[in-house]
This record gives structure tokens, C-alpha cells and sequence, in this order.
């Protein structure tokens, strides 16, 4: 063999750069990883403050990295998180809870009822910056006995409990956040929650590695990579090519097509999300019961489903569905548009007289939302209404909402993943609130009592018989219920959960 | 030279002004109220009012205007909204990604085209011609977010060779001191990262690249065909040199001054055109965070990143200034 100068040069070469190529690709054969396809990306990791800790999008990753004061099940019921027990006094002036004992935050140190207090305590501060400071601003005076933590309530609030496992229930380390600021937490965070931190580029991908320590058990994937992929396109690509392991939020065709290849599977839930009309008494149309009432005749919510979701969603009557506290499956608004055409003549309209008004929609916000406005409208126009689609960004929703100008129909998703009524029914029909549309005295006499209610089973009654009259008045149209669609390799188990949190410590290899 | 650098620089900051009063206006006549995407359920008027009170936009415009001109004269463009960080450090942190991006995407684009180029006017008259006339039409046909999803579905699904989203692997840990991973991972010799750095690359730099290059390839073309038949190319031949090295040797550096000229407003379209292709892709860049800072409204980050695009169109087009000066001496002595 011989040697040449040339040809040393060039097997030199070769050799350093596999010298410096080979172990990435060693790396990237590590098989304790499952890397997820997410359709969002993580602004900001304190989960308490700000306009990211109200994004249920991301709530499986805080969920993953951070615990909640009570946690939930896959079905919505609610279950320990650092507290292992927690109630109101006697009194209803009051709460207790009773901290986790051997939790620890992810740098080893204990989480302590130090810990509940501070955050509680940061969370109701009205200059906190927490959007859910109104709920916790309710607590005062807290004190600590051993693992029990007491706190004063300036009013009962039945749903308290509920909150501290939704948006911003989530417990930080005091000692950590103090030491190292606000900056500094965005820069390193730590939680006690099932995975740790181990790598955060924004908008391009969070590396978690499974917390050993964890209270409930070690996760059963060592790392996961959560990708920030927030083109649906894209993710598909993602799954398809075996660069991801499991995806999310991606259309309904699509997940029909890949769950039928080999090598993946298809998982779907229906989750707390649903699609609804907001009917606004801002025209005078829109006061006309039978106006109203043919609306919501008129539309054929199961052919909506079927036709435009591939059968992927659940066709509701009221602002709650099946999972919720206050579901009652005896409302119902069913399909009738002979009806829709009688109650419109009633008041003078007809297919050549047609009631004319606006309905506005978001385009692409949420799964065919315009073709399904364009079909209720189609409907419509069959019984004698005529409406002009207004399509919006849903930044110009939320604005109008806010400024309670809305068109007289507008399209929009309500999520409520801690099921109750209050969050659902509550926040969006009675007029005090930011996100109603309809404003009326009657609906609010019948809700005002119930913010209070201690007696839950009444509470929840009343809530029922809220829903009840909203449906007998036509003042809002329920569609259905999302369902989301999560692709996964055949290899792994993915557990969805109805509050739509896709979360990592549920995954295990199949 | 320095008097005509300091000159345009100078030119620059009544433009920078007028581009940040255009778009402070801008951003708050167009649909969507920040605040409103984040008032809580239940909140009542006095959050809602905390709310506009926090981020600043409960004082009149005007008054706005003020602070974050005065913020901004300092390099502070505010505090985002939906990311609940310094805008300039956001910036600063994500710009590497979007110039490495631009300048491998634009490289590309200038070396293709040039090629396309010389292949097209060593085979002038000739099927050869006919090719580079033909392909350079149909990917400027097609729009650089057609190509980045058809390299996603080709490259990235049914011959996986390319990585379909992100900057780097996110299975290792990149250890570098800088944002600007391709560059730094080039110069430390860690070669891995700088391949998987350039394979996440790729396809994205390789979408925007297509049309710009085959723009560069027509123009340059025709300015090559142009001085081939000047006298002195024609000499060149008479003398027996071969047709490529008259090109390349000789007729090249002459053509290529309307070619940079195009290729430099290009650029500039270039990096607007990373707002689309970085979301395909993932691509933590400006141009992602550009998408996410108008669908959340977010106005500070709004206004720092279209003052950032205005300071980059200003550089290129500096830049460009005096690239005309290297290349024609003319300009240089002038």
C-alpha cells in the first residue's frame, strides 16, 4: 500500500471531522427521549404573572415542570398536588390546606409551607402582576401550623379550590425566586414538578429531564424534547418523517391519514373547549326571542361535526359539556328548522323578507371556525335569515368583547378546564363580566345569587337552571365540543387528558 | 471615504425617525387591543384599568410617543407584553439567528446564480441557455414559502435528509458563548455542531436563496452577455483564451456591479422574506418573532423589531454604497 502526502492529508481530515461529527449523532440515537411536536411556544416560564400564565396551551409544560396546589386526572376530576388536603372551615370563612410532605423543588431543598404562603401571597398582591390576582386577593392573614397552612377568605368562593388546579395555581420557590429575581427564574426556573429544566432555547425547543425526586414517581421518559413547531404543516412533517415522536392540534383529515399508517397511532379526546355564537343585545333584531330562537333551530350541529370535523366533536345545548360540573343532559335545543321558519314568520320574516345582521368569525383560529359560519349561514338563509360573515382576528375579538361591541353573532371557542359552571356559563353570560355578550338583568338576578353558594349541590342546581333559561331564551348558540386529535409512534402510550394539557409525565412506553 | 460613510449615516437617522413615528402610529390605529387579549375571566374594571396602567396605555399617544422615544434614544425599547422581557434583549438574542440565516441564504443565492450565470452565457444561442432561461423563469414562478413547504414534504418527509424545524439538535447541549452558533461553532472547530447547525439550515437559507438567485442569474446573464461583446473580451478571444476564462476572468468583475446593485435591494427583500420561511420552519429568528409579536399585539416588541428590519434595509443598502466603490474604481476616485 502506499502512502502518498495527499492521501494522509486527506485521511486526517476525515478522521478529525468524524472525531467531531460522530457524537452528535451519537446523541441523537438516545432512545430514553420522546420529543413532542408542540404547536405553541413557551413566552415565559413564571406561570403566575403575566399574559402567558392564562394560555391553556401551554399549561402542560408548566405542568410539567411546575406542581399545582391540587392537580387533576385525565377526566378533570381533581386530585393532590403539593397539597394533600385542603377545605374551608366550618364557617366558610376560611381555608386550611395541608402541605405534601417530601416534595422538593428541583434543587433538592424541601418545599415547605413557606412556600404556599409566598406564593399565595405573590399571587393575590394587586401589584403582582398575576391576571387571576382577583381570585386570590380573596385570602389574607395566613398562617402556618406544622404541614397546615390557614388562611382568612373575605367572601366564600365554591370554586376556589378549582383555581388553585387552573390557570396560575401554581406554587414557586420562595427561597430560589428571592435569591436569584424574577430574571433570573425566566433565566434558570426550577419547580417541583415531574421533569426539570435541562436546556430552554425560546422558540425553538425546552429539553426536560425526568425529575428522580419527583413525589409521585419518576416520569417513564427520561427526557423530553418539547419542539416548538407552530405550523400544523410542519408538524405533520415532524411525525411523518420520525423527527417527533408524538404531535398535537393538527387537522382532522390529516389525523385520519396518519394514524392509518404503520408505525403510528391515533389518540383523541374530547376536551374542555368548545365552539359557540355569542348573541349580543346590541340590535334591536336580536330582541326578538323568535329571531333568536330560529337561530339556534336552524343549525344542524351534528351535520357540522360530521361533514366539516370528520366526526371529530360533540354537538352541545348548553355552554357545558358532558365533562362539566353542571352538565345536565335534559337541555336541549334540537334541529328543527321548520320550526326556525314558523317562529321567524311570527315576526314577520321569511327567505324573501330575511332577518339581516352581522355574524363575525375568526379564520383559521380554530378548526374550519369560517366553513362553519359559512354553513350555519347557509342554514340560515334556508329559514329566512340573512347574515354578512365578518371575518376578524381574534386579537379584535377579544378588543370588541371587551368593549361590548360585538356583531349581533359572534364566533368564538370558550375553554374551561377546571369544568366548573362559574368559568364557563358564569364568566361568559353574566353582563359584569369582560367576556359576556349577552347583558340582561334577568340572567344576571339568576346568576348573582350562585357566586357564593355554599351549599354545592344547590349551587350546582342553580347553575342548571341558569343554563336552562338561556337555552329557553335562545341567549347564546352552543356548537360542540372540540376534540383533539394527538398522533404518537406506535412504540409509545400517550394518556390525553379533557383538559387538553398534553402532558409528558402521562407518556410511556407502549 | 469616511466623510461619505458618516454622510449616509447621518442621512440614516431622519429616516430611522420617520420609520419609528410611522410605525408607533401604525400599530395602534390597526384592529386589536393588547390588553384586551389578556383581561382574566372575571376581572373587573379596576383590572382592566391595572392592565392598561401597567404596560403604559393608559396615557394619551402622544405622551406614549414620548417616553418610548426617549426609551428608545437609550436602547431601551420597553418591556414586551406577551414575552415579559426587554425588547432590545429579545432582539439582540434571536438577530444572530436571522443574519447567519440571511447571509448563508444569500450566499447561496449569489453563488447559484452566478453559476446559473456562466453557464447561461458559455452556452448563449445554445440548449444550455435554453435551461438556465427555462428554470431561472419557474422558480421565480414560485414564492420562497411554496419552496419551503415543498422542500418540508421532499427533504424533510419522503427523503428525510434535512432537519424540518428548529436551529440546532435539541438532544445536546451547545455550550457556545454567543448567539451566533454557526459562526462560533465554525471557529471553535466544532465541526458537528457547525453541520447540524448548517443541515437545520439549509432548507430554509435554500427556500429563501431560489428566487433571489435566479434573479441574480437573469441580471447577470444579461450584463455578461453585454460585455462579451465589448472589444476587450473580444481581444481576449482573439488572443485563444477560452471562452470560460474570458468570462469568469474578465467579463465577470465587470458585470457584476448592476448584478450587486440588484442583489443588494434583494437582500433587503431577503430578510423581510424571513418572517414566512422562519415560521415554516421554526427557525428562531427575528422574522418568527415577528409573526408572534403582531398576532399577540405585542406593540413594544412590534415597534423594536420594524425599527431592527429598517436599521438592517439601512446597512444592506450602506454596504452596498461601497461594494459600488470596490468594485468600480471609478466611484472610488470620484
Amino acid at each position: 500500500m502506499n502512502l502518498t502526502r495527499r492521501g494522509l492529508v486527506a485521511g486526517g481530515m476525515t478522521l478529525a471531522l468524524a472525531d467531531r461529527i460522530l457524537p452528535i449523532r451519537a446523541a441523537r440515537a438516545d432512545s430514553g427521549t420522546v420529543t413532542i411536536a408542540y404547536n405553541v411556544g413557551l413566552p415565559a416560564w413564571d406561570p403566575t404573572v403575566g399574559p402567558s400564565a392564562v394560555n391553556p396551551t401551554i399549561q402542560a409544560i408548566y405542568q410539567s415542570v411546575f406542581d399545582q396546589y391540587i392537580g387533576q386526572n385525565p377526566d378533570l376530576s381533581f386530585t393532590g398536588g403539593l397539597l394533600e388536603k385542603w377545605g374551608w372551615n366550618d364557617a366558610k370563612t376560611g381555608i386550611w390546606m395541608d402541605v405534601r410532605k417530601g416534595a422538593m423543588w428541583h434543587d433538592g431543598s424541601p418545599v415547605t409551607t413557606d412556600d404556599i404562603i409566598w406564593s399565595l401571597t405573590r399571587a393575590g398582591d394587586p401589584k403582582g402582576g398575576n391576571p387571576i390576582q382577583f381570585i386570590w386577593g380573596n385570602l389574607s392573614n395566613f398562617k402556618a401550623d406544622g404541614s397546615r397552612v390557614t388562611a382568612d377568605a373575605h367572601g366564600y368562593d365554591p370554586a376556589l379550590f378549582k383555581w388553585m388546579a387552573f390557570l396560575t395555581g401554581y406554587v414557586l420557590p420562595k427561597a430560589y425566586f428571592e435569591k436569584v429575581g424574577a430574571e433570573g427564574f425566566e433565566k434558570k426556573p426550577i419547580g417541583s414538578g415531574p421533569y426539570m429544566v435541562d436546556a430552554f432555547e425560546r422558540n425553538a425547543f425546552l429539553r426536560l429531564k425526568a425529575n428522580p425526586h419527583y413525589w409521585g414517581g419518576k416520569p417513564a421518559i427520561d427526557t423530553v424534547v418539547f419542539k416548538f413547531v407552530t405550523d400544523a404543516s410542519a408538524r405533520i412533517a415532524e411525525i411523518e418523517s420520525g423527527a417527533s415522536d408524538v404531535t398535537l392540534e393538527i387537522p382532522y383529515e390529516e389525523f385520519d391519514r396518519l394514524k392509518a399508517k404503520s408505525g403510528l397511532k391515533g389518540v383523541t379526546t374530547p376536551v374542555s373547549d368548545i365552539g359557540m355564537i355569542f348573541i349580543t343585545n346590541v340590535e334591536p333584531a336580536m330582541l326578538d326571542a323568535n329571531v333568536r330562537h330560529a337561530m339556534v333551530k336552524a343549525v344542524d350541529k351534528k351535520l357540522l361535526v360530521d361533514k366539516l370535523l370528520r366526526g371529530y366533536g360533540i354537538p352541545i345545548d348548553t355552554l357545558e359539556a358532558p365533562q362539566y360540573a353542571a352538565f345536565d343532559a335534559d337541555i336541549k335545543t334540537p334541529y328543527d328548522p321548520e320550526g326556525a321558519v314558523k317562529l321567524l314568520a311570527a315576526s314577520g320574516y321569511s327567505k324573501d323578507k330575511p332577518v339581516k345582521f352581522t355574524i363575525q368569525t375568526t379564520r383559521g383560529f380554530k378548526p374550519k371556525d369560517y366553513e362553519m359560519i359559512q354553513a350555519i349561514v347557509g342554514m340560515w338563509r334556508k329559514v329566512g335569515i340573512d347574515a354578512t360573515i365578518e371575518v376578524y382576528e381574534i386579537a379584535k375579538h377579544y378588543e370588541l368583547r371587551a368593549a361590548h361591541k360585538l356583531a349581533p353573532a359572534a364566533f368564538y371557542n370558550w375553554g374551561n378546564s377546571i369544568g366548573d359552571p362559574t368559568t364557563s356559563t358564569g364568566f361568559a353570560m353574566f353582563s359584569h363580566s369582560p367576556h359576556s355578550g349577552w347583558h340582561s338583568d334577568d340572567v344576571d338576578a339568576l346568576i348573582g345569587p350562585l357566586w357564593g353558594e355554599a351549599d354545592e349541590a344547590k349551587r350546582i342546581a342553580g347553575w342548571k337552571a341558569v343554563d336552562k333559561y338561556i337555552a329557553d331564551n335562545a341567549l347564546v348558540l352552543p356548537l360542540l365540543q372540540y376534540v383533539q386529535p394527538i398522533i404518537h409512534k406506535a412504540g409509545l402510550n400517550v394518556v390525553p387528558s379533557v383538559s387538553g394539557a398534553l402532558l409528558p409525565a402521562r407518556i410511556t412506553r407502549a | 471615504m469616511i466623510t461619505r460613510i458618516l454622510s449616509r449615516l447621518l442621512q440614516a437617522i431622519p429616516t430611522l425617525a420617520g420609520v419609528a413615528v410611522l410605525v408607533f402610529v401604525l400599530v395602534r390605529v390597526v384592529p386589536g387591543d393588547p390588553v384586551a387579549m389578556m383581561i382574566p375571566p372575571g376581572a373587573d374594571a379596576d383590572v382592566v384599568a391595572r392592565l392598561y396602567a401597567q404596560y403604559g396605555l393608559d396615557k394619551p399617544i402622544l405622551t406614549q410617543f414620548v417616553i418610548w422615544a426617549g426609551q428608545a434614544l437609550h436602547g431601551d425599547f420597553g418591556m414586551s407584553i406577551s414575552l415579559r422581557q426587554g425588547v432590545t434583549g429579545l432582539i439582540f438574542s434571536r438577530l444572530p439567528a436571522t443574519l447567519e440565516l440571511v447571509a448563508f441564504a444569500a450566499t447561496l443565492a449569489v453563488l447559484l446564480g452566478g453559476a446559473l450565470a456562466v453557464f447561461g452565457t458559455r452556452y448563449a444561442g445554445r440548449a444550455g441557455e435554453a435551461v438556465v432561461d427555462g428554470l431561472t423563469g419557474f422558480i421565480l414562478s414560485v414564492p420562497d414559502f411554496l419552496w419551503g413547504l415543498a422542500f418540508i414534504v421532499g427533504f424533510g418527509v419522503l427523503l428525510p435528509l434535512f432537519p424540518i424545524s428548529g436551529r440546532n439538535d435539541p438532544s445536546y447541549s451547545l455550550g457556545l458563548a454567543s448567539d451566533f452558533i454557526l459562526t462560533e461553532s465554525f471557529l471553535r472547530l466544532r465541526w458537528g455542531v457547525t453541520a447540524d447547525i448548517l443541515a437545520h439550515m439549509t432548507m430554509p437559507a435554500v427556500a429563501l436563496a431560489l428566487p433571489l438567485a435566479a434573479m441574480i442569474a437573469r441580471v447577470l446573464k444579461s450584463s455578461l452577455a453585454e460585455q462579451m461583446a465589448q472589444d476587450y473580451a473580444l481581444l481576449s478571444r482573439v488572443k485563444g483564451f477560452s471562452r470560460w476564462h474570458v468570462i469568469v476572468a474578465e467579463a465577470l468583475r465587470n458585470a457584476a456591479i448592476p448584478t450587486v446593485s440588484l442583489t443588494g435591494v434583494q437582500v433587503t427583500f431577503l430578510v423581510g422574506g424571513t418572517v414566512l420561511i422562519e415560521k415554516i420552519f421554526s427557525y428562531p429568528g427575528i422574522g418568527s418573532l415577528a409573526i408572534d409579536a403582531v398576532v399577540n399585539r405585542d406593540l413594544p416588541l412590534i415597534q423594536g423589531l420594524i425599527l431592527t428590519f429598517a436599521v438592517l434595509f439601512i446597512l444592506i443598502n450602506l454596504l452596498l454604497d461601497f461594494s459600488y466603490a470596490l468594485l468600480d474604481p471609478r466611484l472610488r476616485h470620484g
